[in-house]
């Protein structure tokens, strides 16, 4: 009760109402502006929003009439985050499998293929994305405005996951961002099983299907009947597309492999990505030469597999140093919990990267790695207005975000957890709680 | 010196009881009481005075600018301008904050240790859904690299338990973070031993997924309910021989049994009554993995039919739905910050949940981790609830959640006489942080565990490497 009524009293003291403006103008006054672009942090400064689209960032604003105004008074705004890579909008509950659409797994583990290939780059997640899923409203209010959707790889399928894409966050059915369709590629031990039980394998099958794909197909490879290619027309179309220059990101975490992966990406055409990197300090300077960009779990510092051995919490730091964009993602529980991605960026500070780059990881680089920074991933002229304001310091685990927009539209502060907090934060009434609502 | 294996001892040496006049006596036969205990040593430690801290006793007390004496491995003092003796090494802490070493009471380092190979998946004995004769200490490895790793976290004490597939999966060990060739050598001297149950979707998941007992939460419940029938069954068992073998010719039991009763030997030993026997002594902790609040409730029922205590529900994501009742009903609450969704009994999470069941007047909530990352970090977890508590207008302060990782943690697992708070004559299990504990941007800088540095962040010397991680080729 306290909370809704003292939450209600803040934001009507917060936003003087417009009358003539439209929805999606917004003047925030008084803010320490992260803007993660070249202009980095601004001390009390305005940024005006006009048709969802930030036109202004400066001291003393002209304020256009009637447009509604939020006080920040000091506090922290930063363009919306990137959530990494997860399954926000196809997975609901983890083990209810019903409800997980994240991975493709055309055949029953242990039963032959001998219809159709498992291997199916052509695999779209977006078609099962659900806006409404609380997943997401949980993350929203957490000020986590857009995520990549990354399929996963199981049993049945292949560690060529298949193709997602960014999302915005903020609630529309077509949340697909334009330009930033990628294909996934898991490699490293998760995926011998797939691959004859061979890291080796991994690059035998990929370079086969390569080949598969290879335009103008020759005779012999057009002959090959259909389920004992590893593609299928649609793949090898798929396949075709990426090679001349798509974006592949390559889920792999040690060293060795990172070469590997980036070997092939050469000879594929492909532009690589690096996910996991549990290891990529180790090839930091290849890394950089090849700007390739890689996602890394800042809180990875165990040697929890083989793959796994040189894993450090200095890693994110270390791949700044060498040049390297750094960029987070989860390996735990990246859908439910994707609001920890702050958390990663807080240790990786702690541990020597420096506090623009841990903000940039979170916006502008991802922004710049999946191809939306013309609109996403800096407080800048031209881009889109999805802001967040917070209460302290945005990699800090004490500090909340206290409003989120979208194109300069307001979201709902409420998702399903805040709902049960409030029901709960009140003491028993007269009826069950079920009738508190 | 508590006899928290009193159970053990007994049935340890059940072939010469009869011999025996009484209980006394039996804990006096040494060698097999004396199997499985601890071996641990505190490891030799200088005077050290830490000076002008910030100081989290760990009680709810703050003292800013005080000093911290230890000596012979215990707390001597905590004040203002202590004076040192000859001898002592001094600390200068201004600017830093001193709290008790943190405990943490679900952990499963050593029995799913790093590397995660398949022959290192030691923590659940999924073969049968009631186990309680089997005990996590016995899977420990001691050269997981996690612990090390929590050291650096500022872990001075953590409890081992078997994993949650089975309804009754076997006792957990508290064990003191130090580095060790064998687990004798880390075990908590004189700690109880814990008992881990768990409730709800796994073990009816895993074991009705073969068409056997349990396949629903009905058939939780007959099962924790047939095996403390069974242990209340023998507990009665003994009872009647011990009260045959101490005075033979005026027990009620004795004489009202047949001739050959007196005759009988004792009962067969069993080693998985001998564990809820111990139970029902109040003798072992009991740790139960619960997410539901309904299912908690249930679980305080079954508590009550066979009157025994739960010291905490872990996991427990609807904590908040009955926080006044586990604080009424002095039961934990372990607890994460922000996990949620990853199964339809965690579907309910919220970030605030620590900080409702704080809320109650005599609560006791815990963070813990449950994870080899979480365990590094304990301190991030709770400075999550804080946030979250603060933007509702609930103000914790530092001083008030510490206890979530020392006093009440400590008190869960039947140690908070020893340690969990940073008091005169308590084991001197203290961190020295870098700054306030809560931040994303704090880190353990000196962690001294009985007294002894164990861990220096500035100093590679004062840093554990397992056997395992050393000459792997893979340093800077």
């Amino acid at each position: 009760m306290i909370r809704s009524i003292q939450g209600a009293a803040l934001v009507a003291a917060l936003f003087s109402v417009p009358l003539a403006a439209t929805a999606q103008d917004l003047l925030i006054r008084d803010a320490r502006v992260h803007t993660a672009a070249a202009a980095g942090t601004l001390e009390r400064a305005d940024i005006l929003v006009q048709g969802g689209v930030i036109r202004a960032v400066g001291p003393d604003l002209a304020a256009p009439a009637g447009i509604a105004t939020v006080q920040a008074q000091g506090r922290p705004v930063t363009p919306g985050l990137f959530a990494g890579l997860t399954g926000l909008g196809v997975e609901e509950v983890s083990g209810e499998a019903e409800t997980v659409d994240s991975n493709l797994s055309l055949s029953a583990p242990g039963q032959a293929s001998d219809h159709q290939p498992t291997w199916r780059p052509e695999f779209d997640m977006l078609p099962a994305f659900n806006p409404r899923s609380a997943a997401i409203g949980v993350s929203r209010v957490a000020g986590l405005t857009w995520t990549v959707l990354a399929p996963g790889t199981v049993a049945g399928g292949s560690f060529v996951a298949g193709q997602g894409a960014a999302v915005t966050l903020d609630g529309r059915y077509d949340a697909e961002l334009d330009g930033s369709r990628s294909l996934f590629i898991n490699l490293g031990a998760d995926a011998n099983t797939l691959a004859g039980n061979s890291r080796a394998g991994q690059f035998l099958l990929l370079d086969q299907a390569l080949r598969e794909a290879r335009p103008a197909p020759s005779p012999a490879m057009a002959a090959i009947t259909p389920g004992h290619g590893l593609l299928t027309a649609l793949g090898r179309e798929t396949m075709m597309r990426y090679g001349r220059g798509g974006r592949v990101v390559f889920h792999v975490d040690r060293a060795s492999d990172i070469r590997q992966a980036l070997k092939l990406a050469e000879r594929a055409g492909f532009k690589p990505v690096i996910a996991g990197g549990a290891e990529a300090w180790l090839v930091a300077g290849e890394l950089a030469r090849a700007e390739v960009p890689v996602l890394i779990d800042a809180l990875v510092n165990l040697p929890q597999r083989f793959d796994h051995l040189a894993a450090r919490l200095d890693n994110a730091a270390r791949l700044h140093a060498a040049g390297v964009q750094v960029m987070f993602s989860q390996s735990g529980d990246a859908t439910h919990n994707a609001r920890k991605i702050r958390q990663l960026a807080g240790n990786a500070v702690a541990n020597g990267l420096p506090w623009e780059a841990g903000l940039a990881a979170l916006t502008r680089i991802p922004a710049q790695s999946f191809g939306v920074d013309d609109r996403l991933g800096s407080i800048e002229v031209g881009k889109q207005a999805d802001l967040v304001l917070w209460t302290g310091d945005p990699l800090e685990v004490t500090t909340v975000a206290e409003q989120v927009w979208f194109n300069g539209r307001p979201a709902s502060m409420q998702s399903r957890q805040t709902r049960l907090r409030d029901r709960y934060l009140q003491p028993p009434g007269p009826l069950p709680r079920a009738y508190s609502h | 010196m508590p006899k928290p294996f009193a159970w053990l001892a007994i049935s340890a040496i059940a072939g010469t009881v009869l011999a025996a006049a009484g209980t006394s006596a039996w804990a006096q036969t040494p060698d097999a009481a004396d199997a499985w205990d601890s071996t641990y040593q505190p490891i030799a430690s200088t005077p050290t005075l830490i000076r002008n801290a910030t100081v989290l006793v760990g009680d709810g007390l703050r003292l800013d600018g005080a000093d911290l004496l230890m000596r012979d491995g215990l707390i001597v003092e905590v004040g203002s301008s202590l004076s040192a003796p000859d001898g002592t090494t001094q600390i200068d802490a201004t600017g830093k904050w001193l709290t008790p070493g943190l405990i943490d009471v679900h952990s499963h380092l050593g029995v799913y240790p790093s590397p995660g190979a398949r022959a290192h998946a030691d923590g659940n004995e999924m073969t049968s859904p009631v186990t309680p004769q089997v005990w996590a200490e016995h899977s420990v490895w001691p050269q997981d690299p996690g612990f090390g790793a929590a050291l650096a976290g500022g872990v001075t004490t953590l409890q081992i338990l078997p994993g949650s597939g089975n309804l009754i999966g076997g006792r957990g060990v508290t064990l003191k973070n130090v580095a060790a060739e064998s687990y004798q050598a880390m075990k908590f001297p004189d700690a109880p031993h814990g008992l881990k149950m768990a409730c709800g979707e796994n073990p009816k998941r895993f074991y009705g997924g073969k068409g056997q007992a349990p396949m629903t939460r009905m058939g939780n419940v007959a099962g924790y309910r047939a095996a403390f029938q069974e242990a209340v069954e023998y507990r009665e068992a003994w009872r009647r021989h011990e009260s045959r073998g101490q005075n033979p010719s005026t027990s009620r039991r004795g004489s009202a049994g047949s001739g050959n009763e007196n005759r009988q030997g004792p009962p067969k030993r069993d080693l998985r009554m001998e564990t809820l026997a111990a139970v029902l002594e109040g003798e072992i902790m009991v740790h139960v993995h619960c997410y539901r609040a309904d299912e908690m409730a249930v679980m305080l029922d079954l508590a009550r039919e066979f009157d025994f205590h739960i010291a905490a529900f872990h996991h427990g994501v609807e904590a908040y739905k009955l926080a006044d009742r586990l604080a009424q009903e002095n039961v934990c609450g372990a607890l994460w910050a922000d996990w949620w969704g990853f199964k339809m009994e965690a579907y309910d999470g919220i970030v605030e949940n620590i900080a409702l069941v704080d809320r109650p007047e005599g609560s006791c909530a815990i963070v813990h981790s449950d994870s080899a990352e979480g365990i590094q970090r304990l301190n991030q977890e709770a400075g999550k609830v804080m946030g979250h508590a603060a933007a509702i207008g609930m103000d914790i302060p530092p001083q008030r959640a510490i206890r979530w990782l020392a006093e009440n943690a400590a008190r869960s697992l039947g140690i908070l006489e020893r340690t969990g708070t940073l008091e005169a004559g308590k084991m001197a299990d203290v961190v020295l942080w870098n700054r306030d504990p809560f931040s994303v941007y704090a880190q353990a800088e000196l962690v001294f565990i009985d007294g002894a540095l164990l861990y220096d962040r500035n100093d590679p010397r004062r840093q554990p490497v397992t056997d395992f991680m050393l000459g792997q080729e893979v340093s800077p």
